[in-house]
């Protein structure tokens, strides 16, 4: 009789826990992480994804959105490129997920958009980029060239006095966009073509010898000169080696990196490094009650040596302002929370405010920091207050008259202020 | 009023200071210091507070200023305490000055065998027992080590060492003031050495340029001529254009003239340098597979991953090593020949003697082969790139003139490339190892028949082969990023170089590699770094097709 009575028990509270799961499936909140988990961006992006995972734990401990919990839905586009198209179908066809966090590289991000504009799904993504691009469907909560390469040319223009310019950069789509929009720029400012120098080299570059030697003589004409580097990846450390080999130190000629951060720095020999420059919209450096609670609930979810960086700050950014909006909305239907984001204002991790404008860009502040020898970076210049993201450059000729303003009336990506008309994207 | 007022703190300051107490002042000494003490502060504005300022509250106050506003105290700790701040500003520039939270007193860290030392910069006084938790750092930006480097300088130009000197009045040759004048005039009078007294006329010759007297600029030009800083250069770029007096722009436009034909010569030679470091680069990749594909006519495409491994052999010694790495390469070396030509013996044994004569397979077995070796490494050791020291004899460059300097780790390494080739050389004519191998490779059944173990010497070849991939990994180490992706860079290169000078000739290795190197970067400046290599390879597909056998065919019954 008492066995009988027990296992009706357990019997019920299967039952029960079966319902209470099932009820849980269908009342979830699904979010996808599209980051790339082996190949080559990897050391980067797997970061990311954990970020999204600390994000998603911490926002379920809160309750959750709505009423219901949050689930993380994890894929590997395996550093593929059309690979992140099929997965980005995955999870918005079989997974059904409501928000995507993901990309990294440029032509990921090319690869996913189709696929989120023809589904219309929403996606989050968090690394500075050249810009030239407003879809309806994401959101850039990384800096546009606006946001940092502009920026860091004006502090080394009025700050360091800089003359001339080196604009080196690995053989993809981001740093020839950017070096071409400053170039734009610092041909407005009216520096001589004769100034300024660009320079291409391949992914995984090794061999910097007769570049630096260049880089010194170009330098060595009695005017001031600084190197503007979108070098990406681990090319940047024979760079900077070769740099110190030919005497070449900071004071002399600083290199402002856009692709070098407290990642990158991790676990890396920085003596050649100390004194480069590095602009970004956050560092792990920045005392703030905000930032330290960050690093210590990161290092908590990790370990004690991880660091933190730039995207990271775009990924919590942009986590924090899709949860408001949600909550604003009071639903996670694409169009309602793509509406709801615009003007959403959420703390960022340097002490200010984040605020998503109409064209689906940040506004943020710009800091410039000298590398340190334990891979950190100090602060040495910042952007009075936050610098609005401009989704097209106005220094291009082909983007100068365009804007994007995803709010009634214009609705519209890539609206040409001059012929008032929408061309493409709506 | 205040002038007078602050002189007399700094008099008094310097008395009052530990340092000035235990020695007496000689004013005969050295000009530099005396110039430093007797000068009024620079900045005696900038301190509002009426207390007399002294070394030890500047250096209190360096700890508490925002680095933005350390500047001045710097220039007043300069002025205040002269020479015997320079093991200050040293230690500052090299990141080395910490201060004692607790008591505020500033130190330079050294570590000594493993151990954190401190010690004093005021008392001169090793602190007892301190750990890095209660020390914190005097943080430097550029502005500051730039400062620190001309401070530096500026206290160097009575050191007892000439090469100090030089590099002291070097440094000095940008920020030209009338007081840097002043104090480099009256050390030309005491100047021994023949280099520091050019240099030093040099400094003074940049200075008179900018005189108003057309006669002394004159001078200024025709001592100018001889100099190939690029600050003499520029001076005189500017006079040629824009001088009044058009003797003076004349000398300068031809002096300009003389220069810039010498700085085309050294930049011919500095190309040329590049070109046999990127050449030396290829033959040490090169060279195992030359061996391995040329000799024996295996398609090896592990051969990359041989040179990762000794690569990760370099970053293992470093590892057990940290205190040692001055003498890790040395360790390194025979360690990573070891350890990549047993990673042969075993894939020859285990793979490749059973695939003999088939060359499709065994192109596909041995890159099934690398996979799994790069797997390896991502497993055991992150798939991250792994840092390797360089030693410091190996950093920093030769300097030639001012713009010819040879960048020592290439040096070595070109050095190292050679010595290399020289040693397979002697092991394949002298040794009856190498008469062995040279006999199956030209001929495999008539040796069997004279009773040669074609077997071994075929194990022992390709491990020959491998371990010389893997003295390439130590070389290649300290020139590029130590990761699992390593070897595939260099596979490409290696059978390139191999191919292009011809299979089974070392000597056209050797002759491929260099000039392949030369003109990749004769090609560099015009065509830029991708253009180049993809021109390079045009080149080679070119000849291939008009000479199959390479530069340097085998002939005669070896020659199939």
């Amino acid at each position: 009789m008492k066995l009988k009575s027990i296992a009706a028990g357990v019997a019920l509270s299967l039952g029960a826990s079966v319902i209470s799961i099932s009820a849980i499936a269908a009342e979830t909140i699904k979010v996808g992480v599209l980051h790339s988990l082996s190949g080559t961006m990897a050391i980067s992006e797997t970061t990311l994804k954990d970020t999204v995972l600390m994000m998603v734990e911490e926002q379920n401990k809160k309750g959750g959105l709505l009423g219901k919990q949050l689930e993380a839905v994890v894929v590997d586009p395996a550093s593929n490129w059309p690979l992140f198209a099929e997965k980005t179908r995955e999870l918005l066809t079989k997974e059904e997920v409501d928000v995507i966090f993901g990309c990294w590289t440029s032509v990921s991000r090319k690869s996913a958009l189709p696929v989120l504009e023809e589904l219309n799904g929403l996606m989050f993504y968090p690394v500075q980029y050249e810009g030239e691009e407003s879809s309806k469907n994401v959101f850039y909560t990384g800096a546009a060239p606006n946001q940092q390469a502009i920026p860091a040319v004006d502090y080394l223009a009025n700050d360091l006095g800089v003359e001339r310019w080196v604009l080196a950069g690995t053989d993809y789509v981001y740093p020839r966009t950017t070096n071409k929009i400053l170039e734009a720029y610092l041909k407005a400012k009216g520096v001589a073509a004769e100034d300024i120098m660009i320079n291409y080299t391949p992914f995984g570059h090794s061999d910097w010898q007769s570049i630096v030697s260049d880089i010194k003589k170009f330098g060595g004409e009695g005017k001031k000169t600084a190197v503007v580097s979108t070098i990406n990846g681990d090319a940047n450390v024979p760079f900077y080696k070769e740099l110190g080999n030919q005497g070449i130190s900071s004071e002399d000629i600083p290199v402002v990196a856009f692709s070098v951060g407290e990642e990158e720095l991790s676990g890396l020999d920085t003596t050649p490094l100390v004194g480069h420059l590095a602009a970004w919209n956050y560092f792990q450096s920045v005392e703030n009650d905000a930032n330290a609670a960050f690093i210590k609930q990161w290092k908590a979810f990790t370990s004690e040596e991880r660091v933190t960086n730039d995207p990271m700050e775009a990924t919590y950014i942009g986590f924090n302002m899709w949860a408001n909006a949600v909550t604003k909305a009071g639903t996670t239907d694409v169009d309602a929370v793509e509406q709801a984001m615009i003007g959403q204002e959420t703390p960022n991790l340097t002490g200010g405010m984040a605020v998503m404008n109409k064209n689906h860009h940040l506004s943020k502040p710009v800091l410039i920091g000298e590398i340190q020898d334990d891979g950190q970076l100090e602060v040495v210049w910042e952007t009075d207050g936050v610098v609005a993201g401009d989704a097209w450059s106005d220094f291009l000729p082909g983007s100068k008259d365009l804007i994007s303003d995803w709010t009634s009336p214009i609705k519209c990506g890539n609206y040409n202020t001059v012929t008032k008309e929408c061309s493409g994207s709506k | 009023m205040r002038r007078l007022f602050a002189t007399l703190c700094c008099y008094v300051a310097a008395s009052l200071t530990s340092v000035y107490a235990n020695e007496p002042i000689e004013v005969d000494a050295d000009p530099a210091t005396v110039a430093a003490v007797s000068s009024p502060p620079l900045s005696a504005t900038t301190v509002e507070t009426e207390e007399p300022v002294s070394v030890a509250g500047l250096l209190t106050n360096l700890t508490e200023v925002k680095l933005s506003k350390a500047l001045p105290v710097l220039k007043q700790l300069e002025t205040l305490g002269g020479l015997d701040m320079l093991p200050m500003f040293k230690g500052m520039l090299e990141g080395d000055l910490y201060f004692v939270k607790a008591s505020k007193e500033v130190v330079i860290i050294s570590t000594v065998d493993g151990e954190l030392t401190a010690q004093g910069v005021l008392s001169k006084k090793q602190l007892a027992d301190v750990s890095k938790s209660q020390l914190k750092k005097i943080r430097v930006n550029n502005k500051l080590r730039g400062f620190l480097k001309q401070a530096i300088a500026r206290l160097h130009i009575s050191h007892p060492d000439a090469d100090k000197r030089l590099a002291a009045v070097q440094a000095l040759l940008t920020h030209l003031s009338d007081d840097t004048i002043a104090t480099l005039t009256a050390a030309r009078v005491n100047e021994a050495d023949e280099d520091v007294q050019a240099m030093i006329d040099l400094a003074l010759a940049l200075y008179q340029a900018d005189s108003k007297d057309s006669a002394e600029r004159l001078i200024a030009v025709n001592i100018m001529a001889d100099s190939l800083e690029s600050d003499a250069r520029n001076k005189l770029v500017k006079l040629a254009e824009n001088d009044t007096d058009t003797q003076v722009k004349v000398a300068a436009a031809k002096a300009l003239k003389q220069i810039n034909e010498k700085i085309e010569f050294y930049g011919f030679i500095d190309q040329l340098f590049f070109g046999l470091s990127l050449g030396s680069v290829l033959l040490l990749a090169a060279i195992g597979l030359a061996i391995t594909f040329g000799v024996m006519g295996v398609i090896n495409m592990a051969h990359g991953e041989m040179i990762m491994l000794g690569a990760y052999t370099t970053y293992v010694v470093q590892l057990m090593m940290p205190n040692a790495i001055e003498y890790s390469l040395w360790v390194a070396i025979p360690l990573a020949f070891v350890v990549s030509g047993c990673v042969g013996i075993l894939i020859e044994r285990g793979v490749i003697r059973h695939l003999h004569g088939r060359p499709l397979e065994t192109l596909l077995a041995t890159f099934g082969i690398s996979l799994i070796l790069q797997q390896l490494v991502r497993t055991v050791f992150s798939p991250l790139n792994r840092q390797v020291a360089s030693p410091e004899w190996m950093s920093g460059s030769l300097e030639i003139n001012p713009i010819l300097s040879l960048t020592l780790n290439r040096l070595y390494i070109l050095a190292f490339a050679l010595l290399v080739f020289g040693l397979l050389l002697i092991i394949l004519r002298k040794t009856s190892l190498g008469l062995n191998v040279r006999a199956v490779s030209q001929n495999r059944d008539m040796a069997k028949a004279m009773g040669i173990r074609t077997d071994w010497v075929d194990a022992m070849t390709f491990g020959l082969g491998s371990g010389i991939a893997g003295i390439a990994g130590v070389a290649l180490s300290q020139l590029t990023n130590v990761g699992p992706n390593l070897g595939q860079a260099y596979i490409i290169d290696s059978f390139m170089v191999v191919v292009f000078g011809g299979v089974g000739n070392l000597w056209g290795t050797l002759v491929a590699a260099f000039s392949l190197g030369i003109a990749n970067k004769f090609l560099e400046p015009v065509t830029g770094a991708v253009l180049a290599s993809i021109f390079v390879l045009i080149f080679i597909i070119l000849f291939i097709q008009k000479r199959p056998k390479g530069l340097f065919p085998q002939k005669g019954r070896a020659a199939e």
